[in-house]
């Protein structure tokens, strides 16, 4: 814990391990803390027979349970309208012209560290404090840093490279500086005797509860058949929405005959316009340059050009980039051409383990064409 | 700490508690034929007497539960099966929109599940059921009615209904009226006979009794379905083995609770009254749901609306400072629905999530009503910068 006095924290408890551990940690710490856990799924039914999806009940019910053995406050605030227009309308509008979002992000800035912390903050409370990753520094100056998480293999930064420095003033990650496994985590939660300690990680979208994300946009924008052509506009299959693919992606083509080289063919290109997915070899991925849009800044906006490295995905790789922000976009040139960046995505942006901004990417350039 | 959630439930007596005691260490099934059966039945039966004695009954007209839910699905769904086996054509269900879940989703699922016709008589804006309108309901087709239930007091707003004036209507057309008397009971005249209902269902924990008690007062020309089949205890209308300790407390708080009553009623009154006029006094536009007459509203209840509030966030705000009370309305997996009471009275959604209720008991004290007084015009201001988010 960075701050000596004791805060009113709102722990947003998700009613998974990590969170509920969190909560624990910033009890222990001395702060006054309440739980809260988000509903966030659609309730249409006005009688109260199996409205919401039995996971979500189950969650919000192990989040009680976690904040009754840590002895703290716990409410359930409807956070459902807003997470519905803000998050998974995103999701569907972004799918539907051809991009790939990613979720977490977009609810880490508009549900989570807005619409919660706003919330919290109007009712007296000093911080959100959430299971997450990351480690936050506080400067001599009193501004603050967001970094990696001390062990880089669980880092979260990414997905929290969307916080700018007012909403990371009021974020607490009790998590960020654990060098333990995901193993010892659960181990504390035993020793806490927090029932969560076995409950396995999620990884899904947690508005898709069966993880068919295929599925879900069909069933939200409806089947549409179009070609699949390769890099010369040849037809060679077809496709039930264009929506339904990521660029870079490989499997579920289903693609009838093998390529003239014999090698495995990959999404290049959506084009939503006229419903045309197209591939191609491995090497047309090859990404060198993108401009990025909406940059949110950990601080202050760099001036001029420099150089950082960037993390392109969730749970991807660093990679060295220049970029420099003009007119409000962010140019980004790879020191190595990358595959699989598709617009959509964040680029989150890092100096050392610090992060500084992150942008939406919006175009890509290739070795070959600008997509 | 300022405990002001009486009607979700109320502290046991120690009366009760010594009564329940004395009865845990006692073997016995009241159904045996042996020394130790006669026993636990003769408690029971005593037990029986008592309870019928504090509201106005026939001992014959009690019969035990697990609480007021039970009961309540007992009389819904039991009188619906019941009436519809005699004439096939009664299956329409008359219910105030204001009532219980405990009664409202047995309605609803009559409807879903035994095709019942559902028909919500309306209520005017302090959520009471006038008897012309009750009268209105039947008279559209008398012979088609299986049951009307309306309750005797409402557990928001705190609204008492004209039980004798609706009974003395459903009389008429002999169709049965059953009452949830859950709330009235300890606080009101609750007098089975003289109200005239066929059904009337009480609670054990809401009068100082123990909890998974209660009763579902029974005319005796009325043999519903069970909706519990086994050994045929209780009429054979409801079976399971009797929870004599838990009855034995029941009727102790029972009769306390009636003997009290004037006593209570004319405290606790006094009490509520000082609590309304802080919270009007801290926070002018607060609005007062039910009726503002006290004669027309429960002695203990205090319900309002704040505008531009969500309860929640009250809720919290209060808790914190040691104040514990309610929304007064149903949740959904733990989230607060506007409450369906305020929504049957006309009230705006908006306001409707604004709500809080401060029910008294027989612990309450002027210091609680201090804490409120103190705590709630700063929570209110804060909330609303929370706004409704």
């Amino acid at each position: 814990m960075t701050s000596p006095r004791p805060l009113r924290v709102l722990a947003a408890m998700s009613g998974g391990v990590d969170s509920a551990v969190a909560a624990a940690r910033a009890a222990e710490a001395g702060h006054d803390v309440t739980g809260v856990h988000l509903a966030l799924s659609a309730n249409p039914q006005s009688f109260r027979t199996g409205a919401r999806g039995c996971c979500t009940i189950e969650d919000s019910r192990d989040a009680r349970r976690a904040a009754d053995v840590i002895g703290i406050p716990f409410y359930v605030w409807d956070l459902a309208e807003r997470f519905r227009e803000d998050v998974v309308e995103d999701f569907v509008a972004e799918y539907e012209a051809g991009r790939t979002p990613n979720p977490c992000l977009r609810c880490n800035e508009k549900i989570k560290f807005a619409a919660l912390l706003d919330k919290a903050l109007a009712l007296g409370f000093d911080a959100v404090c959430t299971g997450h990753y990351a480690t936050v520094v506080l400067n001599e100056d009193g501004s603050r840093e967001l970094h990696r998480a001390s062990d880089m293999a669980k880092d979260q930064s990414y997905v929290l490279g969307v916080l700018d420095e007012r909403q990371l003033a009021h974020a607490m990650f009790p998590l960020g500086d654990t060098l333990t496994t995901k193993d010892e985590i659960r181990a504390e939660a035993e020793r806490r005797g927090l029932a969560v300690a076995k409950k396995p990680d999620s990884h899904d979208i947690c508005f898709i509860a069966d993880g068919d994300t295929q599925g879900f946009l069909a069933n939200r924008l409806g089947k549409a058949e179009g070609d699949i052509v390769d890099e010369s506009g040849t037809k060679i299959g077809s496709h039930e929405g264009a929506f339904g693919f990521t660029i870079g992606q490989r499997k579920g083509l289903r693609i009838g005959h093998p390529a003239a080289d014999g090698k495995p063919r990959y999404v290049l290109d959506i084009s939503p316009v006229n419903n045309t997915v197209t591939v191609g070899p491995v090497e047309a991925l090859d990404v060198t340059a993108l401009g990025a849009i909406k940059p949110r800044w950990c601080g202050t906006a760099p001036a001029g050009p420099g150089t950082y490295t960037a993390q392109l995905r969730a749970h991807g790789g660093e990679t060295e980039v220049t970029a420099e922000l003009v007119d409000g976009t962010l140019n980004v040139t790879f020191a190595e051409p990358v595959r699989g960046v598709a617009p959509g995505q964040a680029i989150v942006l890092y100096d050392g383990t610090r992060v500084v901004g992150s942008a939406t990417i919006a175009t890509t350039e290739r070795a070959a064409t600008r997509v | 700490m300022a405990y002001l959630d009486h009607a979700a439930t109320t502290p046991m007596l120690p009366e009760a508690v010594q009564a329940m005691t004395a009865q845990l260490t006692a073997t016995g099934n009241a159904s045996s034929l042996h020394a130790a059966g006669r026993r636990a039945r003769r408690t029971a039966e005593e037990a029986r007497e008592d309870l019928a004695a504090s509201l106005g009954a026939r001992p014959s007209e009690v019969v035990f539960t697990a609480g007021g839910t039970e009961a309540d699905n007992l009389a819904v769904k039991g009188l619906y099966w019941a009436r519809r086996d005699a004439d096939p054509r009664r299956v329409r269900v008359l219910a105030s929109p204001v009532e219980h879940h405990a009664v409202l989703d047995a309605v609803h699922w009559l409807a879903e599940h035994e095709g019942a016709t559902v028909e919500y008589l309306p209520v005017d804006a302090q959520g009471r059921v006038h008897p012309e309108v009750l009268r209105a309901a039947i008279e559209r087709d008398p012979d088609d009615v299986a049951l009307a239930t309306v309750m005797w007091a409402n557990n928001e707003i705190g609204t008492i209904m004209p039980v004798s004036e609706l009974a003395a209507v459903a009389r008429e057309f002999e169709v049965p009226l059953h009452a949830d008397a859950v709330q009235a009971f300890g606080q009101l005249d609750v007098d089975f006979a003289a109200s005239g209902l066929a059904a009337m269902t009480v609670s054990g924990h809401k009068i100082g009794g123990p909890y998974g008690i209660g009763a579902l007062l029974l005319g005796r020309e009325y043999t519903p379905v069970p909706v519990l089949h086994g050994g045929g205890q209780e009429r054979h209308v409801r079976s399971g083995t009797l929870d004599v300790p838990a009855i034995a407390a029941f009727a102790v708080a029972g009769r306390l609770a009636a003997e009290r009553r004037g006593t209570f009623a004319r405290e606790t009154g006094g009490l509520r009254d000082r609590l309304v006029e802080a919270v009007h006094k801290a926070v002018p536009d607060a609005i007062l749901g039910g009726d503002p007459d006290p004669a027309g509203r429960l002695p203990a209840n205090a319900h309002f609306t704040f505008p531009g509030c969500e309860g929640d966030s009250l809720l919290l705000l209060l808790d914190a400072q040691g104040i514990e009370c309610s929304t007064g309305s149903a949740c959904t997996a733990g989230v607060a629905q506007p409450s369906h009471v305020l929504l049957a009275t006309g009230t705006d959604p908006d306001l409707a999530r604004g709500t809080l209720r401060f029910s008294l008991g027989h612990t309450s004290t002027a210091a609680d009503v201090d804490a409120v007084a103190g705590a709630i015009g700063p929570a209110v201001e804060r909330a609303r910068t929370a706004g409704l988010v």
